[in-house]
């Protein structure tokens, strides 16, 4: 047990700091914004720091309830910088409203997705996703006096308890059927062949889990919960919990239902369907948006279907398509929200509608610039970085024998860029309207939107013998 | 052949320069544009010179694995070499062509257009299946750009179908090369050129390519992005758009399809002619019934590329190097008549031709210009245009004289719709007010001019400079596609010369040397 404790540093690291945050608000009061937010953020880097001096070490702790292991360990690195940079946006955006909750809160919720991302057990699963869960659900409605983030708050929380019952019910056949709620025993059970009581129990638990990653039909409550949440809240759903329940599909279908055997065959096709949807829906729902957070929700769902499409190979190959892809998708979605909140109008509010774009590039040529790179990338169209992670699920779907798959999902690609296109269109070739918008933004926030947009650019290709060696190693450790 | 990495060299100067232009005024930001490609001009004469004909096939060639997956692999055969010196000549007239015209975010029109020229380097000079795929899709963002932001009334229409056409068409490549790499186990051009794919699979191969090729060409149906997108770029925007954009797509025919899918190619060549023949007729009759200078001569680009794509797929010797000849003329020519309407919209804000008429009275200069791009469009003997159209169709012969004598008729119908266009613009009665008030040619648009028409005449009077260094190339790739070839219904068989034939040194006599040996 001790022995176990010195495995998961990063979790006591995290539940440690995310108190001593609580305990700071509560007794230094809400005004002390720069000591919370920094008890939260070294939190947060110390905890990346646990992550990085485990790395090599493979071991399954707590009775192998939890692996400590590579593939976690990319997973918490890219979960725990999200967070970093969503407190880091923070106390601008909220001014006067920003409180202690929100810095605790996301350090809680990182603790759950690390778990998440590392679970061997589907009770540990459950608990990771729940306590990642309530913590999402306090954040989406943290103005509390907005109607549209109490509302985005509530169906979430209502929709969220759906889906975690759904997965339950999934965990508790999957547990009735094989007699064990460790993944390594459940794939034995798989190995002997899928009875219907499995297969219910398969289609059930990655209903649940489809509902975290937003994919088709599953993806309801995504663009009204990223219009509703405050942008960093919504910054933050975009990105580090979308790492985590991928990373935890992942281990769920390929390590509780094998990548070979006649699991891989039940659920391969509902991999497939729910990439082939979300891809066509994500696309084509965002074409009629106004609403830059709703067509970035749309563009999420979009993006999560291709990242299934790696998945759906059920290689080593397509995990590793699908960890890159991630990594990118991360730096893509920050830099992009980023964006959304440097503007305001004369008022200082938000701009959040697309038309009042118009003109962008000539009032603030540099962030037009930057969020060009980052639609073009989202539009994979190379140079730009985003090209390669779609190159990479491709070629796993290829790879896998599955070029139906693919020449869909490239097909259906175009009709993604067209969406992205009508936004540069909007920013690049329309004239100036009469409002007019403000660059509301730090430094610090202009320098990570111009860091992200130029490793999106070119720059990106030269980090890819490093990415595709970190994201081998990682995904080796489930084959 | 020193130890300058000049590919790399030639990239690195205009992608530098298009950063430098992104941050200055608008005078500054013209002048680097102009001394990067003048540089990288005179680099490109300095490939040209070094290059060693009948040397080895892939020369100047960089490596360095910078990606992992793929590498920065470049280097040049001779096709490659004379596209990529026909980019670097066009390039300085494109930005001389904007001096003036373009007055509104000079600094991101110059940087779009010197990102342009990285990418059609790039796409010319790669040695790697993915590198080549990045370059041959990235034109399509500055692309973008110039016609939206600096086109005319309908751009973003225009800017839009461009973008997605092409777009839909490429996707369908990649996948395609992710089997082939696959397959080869390689992403090495030059290795999978002699690769040979299974018969079954290079049928999809082919059509994977070919629906990226054929709208990049653009070819008969998948045409209509090109009058569109000509119509609403700027002037230079058209110029850059024919003169070296559409190549890209007549490239990937040479480079690609031929050599690395022959089975295929020689199944699908009916096709092939079918679509050149019905886009020759087709676009030719629909250009003679424009209005709008530049959709006219955007629709004479498709007839004359579906000589091209006929051309290539005769598969000889002839019919390839006249395909080539007419792509490297028709750059220049394309990109002189694009000007040639650019010269007279900046004048008049119009491309209307019925508002034009007897500028041969006050333009006089300007007629003159005009009237030779006219004839080296049409094919006149001793303009680039002949050389190529008549190798090429003399090449089409052997392959199917029904093809030859179709595309044939697009000769006839291209003089009916230019001279036409010539009559109407040029000549008649100089009665509108403000068309009498048009200046003639001022320095800068005869520094224009001047080159355009040097190259047009020199490859007219003397394509053996052009053929040269790409003989040995068509050579390889014509002995590559001889197992397949098929059996013309020509029958051409050697003639039986009178003893000890005069040597004629001349440049035809040379070119045609393969002729009739069938």
């Amino acid at each position: 047990m001790t022995a176990d404790l010195a495995l998961v540093w990063p979790e006591l690291i995290l539940t440690i700091g995310g108190l001593i945050t609580l305990m700071l608000g509560a007794f230094a009061g809400d005004r002390q914004v720069g000591l919370y937010q920094l008890a939260a953020l070294l939190t947060l880097a110390a905890a990346a720091v646990a992550v990085a001096a485990l790395f090599g070490t493979e071991a399954s702790v707590f009775s192998g309830t939890l692996a400590v292991d590579g593939f976690g360990g990319f997973a918490k690195l890219l979960i725990y910088a999200a967070s970093f940079v969503c407190i880091a946006i923070a106390p601008r955006y909220f001014g006067e409203a920003m409180r202690a909750e929100y810095s605790a809160l996301i350090v809680f919720a990182a603790l759950g997705m690390g778990i998440m991302a590392s679970s061997r057990d589907l009770m540990t699963l459950y608990v990771g996703l729940e306590l990642n869960s309530l913590a999402s659900y306090v954040l989406a409605s943290f103005m509390r006096n907005d109607d549209r983030s109490s509302e985005a708050g509530l169906k979430y929380f209502v929709l969220g308890a759906l889906a975690s019952g759904i997965l339950l019910f999934g965990i508790s056949l999957l547990y009735g059927f094989s007699g064990t709620t460790d993944f390594a025993g459940v794939a034995t059970a798989m190995a002997g062949g899928v009875n219907i009581g499995l297969l219910f129990g398969i289609v059930f638990v990655v209903a649940g889990l489809a509902f975290k990653i937003s994919a088709v039909p599953f993806h309801m409550w995504t663009p009204d919960v990223y219009e509703g949440a405050p942008t960093p809240v919504t910054t933050f759903f975009a990105s580090a919990p979308k790492v985590a329940a991928m990373t935890l599909l992942t281990r769920v279908l390929i390590d509780a239902m094998g990548p070979a055997g006649p699991a891989l065959a039940a659920w391969q096709q509902i991999i497939i369907f729910l990439s082939l949807a979300s891809i066509i829906l994500g696309a084509v729902g965002a074409i009629g948006q106004k609403n830059i957070k709703r067509l970035l929700a749309y563009s999420s769902i979009n993006n999560v279907g291709f990242m299934l499409i790696g998945l759906a190979a059920g290689t080593q190959q397509g995990v590793e398509a699908v960890l890159t892809y991630l990594l990118v998708y991360v730096v893509t979605t920050i830099g992009a929200f980023l964006f959304v909140m440097q503007l305001r109008d004369a008022d200082g509010r938000m701009v959040e509608s697309i038309p009042a774009y118009a003109g962008l590039s000539k009032r603030q040529p540099g962030l037009a610039a930057a969020m060009a790179v980052f639609l073009f990338s989202l539009a994979a169209i190379p140079p730009l970085f985003g090209f390669w992670p779609k190159y990479l699920v491709f070629e796993a779907a290829v790879n896998a024998g599955l070029v139906p798959l693919a020449v869909a999902g490239v097909v259906v690609s175009v009709i993604g860029a067209f969406y992205y296109i009508a936004i540069i269109k909007t920013m690049y070739f329309d004239e100036e309207p009469e409002t007019v918008i403000r660059n509301g933004g730090s430094r610090v926030e202009g320098a990570v939107i111009g860091v992200s947009a130029l490793w999106l650019s070119v720059i990106g290709y030269l980090f890819i013998p490093m990415l595709a060696a970190a994201a081998a190693s990682a995904a080796s450790v489930l084959f | 052949m020193s130890g300058l990495p000049i590919l790399s060299l030639m990239l690195a100067i205009p992608a530098i320069a298009a950063i430098a232009c992104l941050f200055v005024e608008a005078k500054p930001a013209r002048m680097i544009a102009l001394g990067a490609t003048l540089v990288d001009f005179a680099l490109g004469i300095m490939l040209w010179a070094n290059f060693d004909i009948g040397g080895a096939q892939w020369q100047f060639t960089e490596r360095a694995d910078l990606f992992g997956r793929f590498q920065w692999a470049l280097g040049v055969d001779g096709v490659a070499m004379m596209l990529i010196v026909l980019s670097t000549f066009l390039m300085p007239l494109c930005i001389l062509a904007s001096w003036e015209s373009i007055k509104q975010r000079v600094g991101l029109y110059m940087a779009m257009f010197l990102v342009m020229e990285v990418i059609m380097i790039g796409v010319f000079a790669a040695q790697d299946l993915l590198l080549f795929y990045i370059f041959f899709e990235g034109v399509l963002i500055p692309m973008y750009l110039i016609i939206g932001i600096w086109g005319g009334q309908n751009r973003i229409y225009a800017a839009f179908k461009f973008f997605l056409y092409t777009l839909l068409g490429s996707v369908l490549m990649l996948v395609a090369m992710i089997a082939m790499i696959r397959e080869a186990g390689t992403t090495e051009i030059p290795v999978l050129l002699n690769y040979n794919f299974p018969p079954e699979m290079q049928t999809w191969l082919w059509l994977a390519f070919f629906a990226s090729m054929a709208v990049k060409m653009p070819m008969w149906p998948v045409h209509t992005w090109l009058p569109d997108a000509h119509v609403q770029a700027p002037t230079a925007g058209s110029m850059i758009l024919a003169g070296v954009l559409l190549k890209m797509g007549s490239y990937g025919f040479l480079r690609f399809m031929m050599p690395m899918f022959p089975d295929a190619s020689a199944q699908f060549m009916w096709l092939v002619f079918a679509l050149s023949m019905v886009a020759v007729v087709y676009t030719s009759l629909v250009a003679l019934v424009q209005s709008d200078m530049k959709k006219l001569i955007a629709y004479s680009s498709v007839a004359h590329m579906a000589i091209v794509t006929a051309g290539l797929y005769a598969f000889n010797q002839q019919g390839i190097e006249g395909a080539l000849i007419i792509m490297l003329s028709h750059g220049v020519v394309s990109a002189a008549l694009f000007f040639c309407v650019g010269v007279i919209y900046d004048r008049l804000h119009t491309r209307e031709i019925s508002r034009y008429g007897g500028l041969a009275v006050n333009m006089p200069a300007y007629a003159l210009f005009f009237m030779l791009f006219t004839m080296a469009s049409i094919g006149l003997p001793g303009t680039s245009g002949f050389v190529g159209e008549f190798l090429s169709l003399a090449g089409i012969y052997e392959a199917s004289s029904w093809a030859a004598f179709v595309c044939t008729t697009g000769i006839i119908l291209g003089a009916a719709y230019m001279l036409y266009l010539y009559r109407r613009v040029v000549f008649g009665e100089l009665t509108k007010d403000d068309v009498k008030a048009m200046p003639d040619l001022n320095p800068r648009e005869w520094a224009i001019f001047v080159p355009l028409a040097a190259v047009a005449l020199w490859m007219g009077v003397y394509p053996e400079s052009f053929l040269a260094p790409m003989r040995g190339d068509v050579t390889t790739v014509v002995a590559r596609l001889a197992p397949a070839k098929p059996a013309g219904d020509a029958h051409v068989t050697a003639g039986k010369p009178k003893a000890a034939a005069p040597a004629h040194g001349d440049a035809k006599g040379e070119a045609h040397h393969a002729g009739g040996v069938q």
